[in-house]
């Protein structure tokens, strides 16, 4: 029995699918949805534990990528360092589950550490470097 | 008031029919004598907003003597004039080196030009000519290499030291396009993330960036050059600094919406200023992955509120100013559009492309260049910074061409 927390996106025209449903039907595995962020007409992003046996997990695995899903490591936490942030935003437009955002008002950069799916997908869009993982 | 929808040359041709009727309500003269009696009102281009909507442009013209604009975005076409002072023995530098990151030494001996976007040779995209700017103004030590062939004058061939901002003659920052008035909008309709000077694009129309100051941004409230141009004292990187030229690419002709804001790049200014009174939090070096490294420029604008047509201009909101999206998956000169949007809609932070909701980003800060033109309008207040009138206009017409691959032959 093995533990697992992984990323899943799916692209919207299977957002809808019972793909959840399956794994634990055919893939004998409990499954924790920690956090989700789906919208119509959007990609769809889901933080989920996996427990079960580690054959079991790798196949749910191949599953999902063969659906179009497509799935990744979770890290730890995501950190920003106000001290070098610019307030610029462009993090925010790739933040599906709207963790990062603009302030409606000043525009500064609101971090919503409770929405964070940590899917890392930010890490890499900041211009100086403001966003840190913790693996 | 001139009203429809014209280009900048109809803009001029109508400006010299009614001279007569167009007179000044106040001139730079008259303003820099209320900045010494500490009389001046000024306003940022965000209060000038509602400041208008209230008492109107009559009043506004009246009452308002200088609205600050300003900006804090990524401008590529930056960099840095240097002169180090002469070793003993003297060289005649041919190629150097700051931090690892090549400088352009094919001027006099011990000048040079170090370029915001070169690359370091060690450290690739994680430290380029941007950061070497940023940390001279910080006042860190670079280390600087020079090679040469020796001359009778100059017989040193090599040179290895440290550098800081304050032992060097001269350093200042020349950057030959600056604050655009207006950008486009950037996204990607393929099926793979691309990494772009307009940052991180996801598949899919994942996403949408565009880059500017918006309501905030000096071109787009001066959209016809009234009174911005060559010599126009400016807020640059923390500095006092000049309009030196127009800037590379200034295209005056593109189309013009009724507000004479254009909706895309079109004007742009070369600007010069004093790299040592320059200060980290409006100059930021920055990389965007897998594209290269740039510069993040604050540069603030003061306009005077010289008639009633200046107030016009200035009360534009974010609302009123549009831009156009472009697929920049497509690699060609040339990238389709998927029409326009206005920055109102962008700020909110999605927009609709082909009915499908997509999240937006700024890569251009709002909020420092807010601050910029707070603090240009404190200085402004204070007594610290003296309007200019330009010593020539930026030109309304210019060619903008592309590169096109030729024989001498077909020239
Ligand atoms: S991209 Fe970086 S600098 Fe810009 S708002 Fe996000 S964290 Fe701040
Ligand atoms: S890792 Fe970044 S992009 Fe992903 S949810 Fe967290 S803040 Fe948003």
């Amino acid at each position: 029995m093995i533990k697992r927390k992984l990323v899943l996106s799916f692209p919207e025209n299977i957002v809808t699918k019972p793909i959840t449903y399956k794994l634990v039907k055919e893939f004998n595995l409990e499954f924790n949805i920690l956090r989700a962020e789906i919208t119509p007409n959007m990609e769809g992003k889901m933080l989920i534990e996996l427990r079960g046996d580690k054959a079991q997990i790798d196949q749910s695995i191949e599953y999902l990528t063969d659906t179009g899903v497509s799935v990744q490591e979770a890290a730890k936490d995501i950190i920003i360092d106000r001290n070098q942030c610019v307030d610029c935003g462009v993090c925010t437009s790739i933040c599906i589950t709207q963790a990062l955002i603009l302030d409606s008002k000043s525009f500064k950069l609101k971090f919503n550490k409770d929405k964070c799916i940590l899917c890392e997908l930010c890490l890499d869009c900041c211009p100086v470097s403001a966003i840190k993982v913790y693996i | 008031m001139i009203i429809g929808k014209i280009s900048i040359l109809e803009y001029y041709n109508l400006l010299n029919l009614n001279q007569d009727l167009n007179i000044m309500a106040k001139t730079i003269e008259e303003i820099n004598e209320k900045i010494k009696s500490r009389k001046v009102v000024v306003l940022n281009a965000e209060e000038i907003i509602d400041y208008v909507k209230e008492k109107g442009t009559k009043k506004a013209a009246k009452e308002v003597d200088v609205v600050t604009t300003a900006t804090f975005g990524p401008m590529c076409s930056s960099g840095a004039f240097i002169n180090f002072g002469h070793p003993d023995p003297p060289i005649k530098m041919t190629k150097v080196w700051l931090n690892d990151v090549p400088a352009y030494a094919g001027i006099a001996a011990v000048d040079v030009y170090i370029g915001a976007t070169e690359l370091s040779e060690t450290e690739g995209m994680n430290y380029g000519g941007a950061y070497v700017i940023e940390d001279l103004v910080l006042g860190k030590p670079v280390k600087l290499r020079a090679t040469s062939y020796g001359t009778d004058c100059y017989p040193r061939r090599e040179i290895e030291t440290y550098i800081t901002r304050d032992t060097i003659n001269q350093a200042y920052l020349f950057n030959p396009r600056n604050a655009y008035q207006n950008y486009a909008v950037a996204t990607n309709s393929s099926n793979r993330t691309i990494y772009t000077y307009m940052g991180k694009l996801l598949p899919n129309f994942g996403n949408a960036n565009y880059c500017s100051a918006g309501q905030l941004s000096p071109l787009l409230n001066d959209p016809y050059y009234r009174t911005i141009g060559i010599g126009t004292r400016i807020f640059f990187g923390g500095s006092q600094g000049y309009v030196s030229w127009y800037g590379t690419q200034h295209n005056p002709g593109k189309e013009r919406l009724a507000n004479g804001t254009p909706c895309g790049p079109a004007g742009s200014l070369a600007l010069i200023g004093n790299l040592k009174e320059m200060s980290p939090q409006y100059l930021k070096a920055c990389t965007f992955h897998n594209y290269g490294v740039t510069i993040f420029m604050g540069i603030g604008i003061p306009i005077p509120v010289i008639d009633e047509e200046m107030v016009e201009f200035l009360k534009i909101k974010d609302g009123d100013i549009y831009t156009e999206i472009f697929d920049y998956s497509v690699q060609r000169r040339n990238k389709p559009s998927y029409g326009k949007v206005n920055y109102k809609q962008l700020r909110s932070g999605k927009i609709k492309i082909n009915g499908k909701f997509v999240q937006t980003g700024s890569i251009s800060s709002y909020p420092r260049a807010l601050e910029i033109s707070n603090v240009l309008k404190k200085e402004i207040e204070n007594g610290k910074f003296y309007l200019t009138a330009s010593v020539a206009p930026l030109p309304p017409e210019e060619k903008y061409s592309s590169l096109d691959i030729l024989s001498k032959e077909e020239l």
